[in-house]
């Protein structure tokens, strides 16, 4: 189950609508450990493309130096489908090389830059395995942020 | 030369759960031979398969690999010099479709 706080959900879908109908990409930073997303940090998408995402390799290194110097990990990877549903494309599987992240989807096939509700869900993807989870979205002040 | 090879999530089973390993070489290639040799199986995640007629493989379209925080891609790939000291970091792409 991936519980995530409401404004980060929110930061998620205005990234993925802003660059609709270019896929969004991201991470969510959280203490190592802790499972809780809690830094927001979107990414820019070098690849610039509706069906690919792949982070700046000079981005990354930034990234991740930023991580270990403040003892977070990547809690959540997210990226957005701009054509097609919140579910892992076969590519998102053979690259996924996180296997303690929740890989989150938001779709914006729908409503594209425009208000209106997308579809938003959450997988574990290990050693090409693909399991979806509950995602429970929690209210600011429940997680004090 | 002996650096440290800092290691992925991913690739810590190969470590024993260790997030940096000592390595030795004077190459990029070097190093990763010598991880090879205490972590094996670890080569073959960074490294394309290659014959040896087809000379080396190259590192893998989705492996980022860095010496003292440059992207080997533009400083020789496995070639890249390393000195003592020196910090290498492996860190797969973060990327899907």
């Amino acid at each position: 189950m991936l519980r995530i706080p409401r404004e980060v959900v929110d930061a998620m879908v205005a990234h993925a609508k802003r660059d609709h109908p270019d896929e969004a990409c991201g991470v969510v930073a959280g203490p190592e450990g802790s499972d809780r997303p809690e830094r927001f940090v979107p990414m820019l998408n070098a690849a610039s493309s509706p069906t690919f995402y792949e982070f700046d390799p000079t981005d990354l290194l930034r990234l991740y130096r930023e991580m270990d110097d403040r003892g977070e990990e990547p809690v959540v990877v997210y990226h957005s489908h701009t054509a097609t549903e919140a579910y892992p494309s076969r590519t998102d599987v053979n690259l996924a090389m996180e296997p303690l992240a929740h890989y989150v989807l938001v779709s914006t096939r729908e409503h594209g830059n425009s208000d209106g509700p997308v579809e938003l869900r959450s997988y574990r993807i290990v050693d090409g395995v693909v399991t979806e989870e509950d995602v429970v979205v929690e209210a600011a002040n429940q997680t004090g942020v | 030369m002996a650096v440290e090879v800092r290691i992925p999530t991913i690739l810590r089973t190969y470590t024993g759960g260790e997030k940096a390993v000592p390595g030795e070489g004077t190459t990029l290639s070097e190093v990763i031979e010598s991880l090879e040799s205490n972590h094996p199986g670890i080569k073959e995640r960074l490294i394309e398969p290659g014959g040896d007629q087809d000379g080396p493989g190259d590192l893998r379209r989705f492996v980022n690999v860095y010496v003292n925080d440059e992207d080997v891609r533009f400083t020789g790939g496995l070639g890249t010099a390393v000195s003592d000291g020196d910090q290498v970091v492996v860190l797969p792409a973060v990327a899907g479709g």
